[in-house]
């Protein structure tokens, strides 16, 4: 019972996940692109929580959904973008686009019938699961900071460096906009800043 | 031929990541003018591949696939952060985003 369970949820979330997909690449609207892959993202987070690994689906969920796809629901909101003039040319490409993803998905099923992980693999159900010794997030946190440190501390320089790629591409000045200047703040000088005037008597400044 | 279907295995989810991962090359060729589908192209086609990572680091009780897939994660936000300010740019200059406006930088 538990068996047939865990089968139907997974077709019903590949389902989604494929439905969703296919969505994100023939929607008009962007907008709407991305909510499907925001559904797309929360299927194959379901999926990842039945191969037990836990912390990557909540990573999915997280950065992903939470993040990446808001971050483009903001670009595409923030451009005045004529959607109508994108289209152009869907139907055009449409037959050659389909005719060389199937060809691409019959080398792909080519492949991994002649592989020797064929159809009649072991099911997951057999295989030793990842987490040996304590939850999923435990083991990947051991083996993340100890085997993969080197490999960590590089993955945050990319994001580092996408940071300030991302600031200094997007950063303008614009004329007339005041900003604070803070060297300039921090380096006056009472001499230049106060001046002392005598004023006479019924003249004024 | 029922049980191929009942007890899932590997085999499903890397028929699930390849459908996934056609499907983004799909949206690449269908989406020549629209750069910002095609970065979600490109979304999904690294998530087929995140799929593949996580349904072979369990298959194998070996965590260092859902290690890698972290990595994965990691150059996909880079790159969509990168894009998308790229993409930012280039609307304020030229005030359209169509890909084949795009030869600026031609010598």
């Amino acid at each position: 019972m538990e068996a047939l369970l865990s089968t139907l949820l997974f077709y019903l979330f590949s389902l989604a996940a494929v439905i969703a997909g296919v969505m994100v690449v023939s929607l008009k609207n962007p907008v709407h692109s991305v909510l499907s892959l925001i559904v797309a993202f929360f299927a194959v987070a379901w999926l990842f929580i039945m191969l037990g690994a836990e912390f990557i689906s909540m990573l999915l969920i997280i950065v992903y959904a939470g993040a990446v796809a808001v971050l483009f629901l903001f670009v595409i909101m923030m451009m005045d973008i004529n959607f109508a003039e994108l289209r152009q040319g869907f139907t055009k490409f449409l037959p050659v686009g389909i005719i060389v993803a199937l060809l691409f998905f019959l080398e792909l099923f080519v492949m991994l019938r002649l592989s020797n992980f064929a159809v009649r693999a072991i099911p997951l159900a057999n295989a030793p699961a990842p987490d040996t010794a304590g939850s999923n997030t435990m083991v990947l946190g051991k083996i993340l900071y100890t085997d993969y440190f080197l490999a960590f501390q590089v993955a945050g320089l990319v994001l580092l460096v996408a940071m300030i790629g991302a600031i200094v591409l997007t950063l303008r000045h614009k004329e007339g906009v005041r900003r604070q200047r803070i060297s300039g703040q921090v380096s006056r000088s009472i001499r230049d800043s106060i001046k002392v005037v005598k004023v006479e008597s019924g003249r004024g400044i | 031929m029922a049980t191929a279907f009942l007890e899932i295995g590997l085999t499903h989810y890397i028929v699930l990541s390849s459908l996934l991962f056609t499907i983004g090359v799909c949206g690449i060729f269908i989406n020549r003018k629209n750069v910002i589908t095609l970065l979600l192209s490109i979304e999904l086609m690294l998530l087929a591949v995140n799929i593949n990572f996580v349904a072979f680091s369990a298959y194998l009780g070996n965590l260092t696939g859902q290690v890698f897939t972290m990595f994965v994660l990691t150059v996909a936000a880079a790159e969509a952060a990168i894009g998308l300010a790229i993409l930012v740019v280039y609307f304020r200059n030229r005030g359209t985003i169509a890909v084949e406006d795009i030869h600026m930088m031609r010598g």
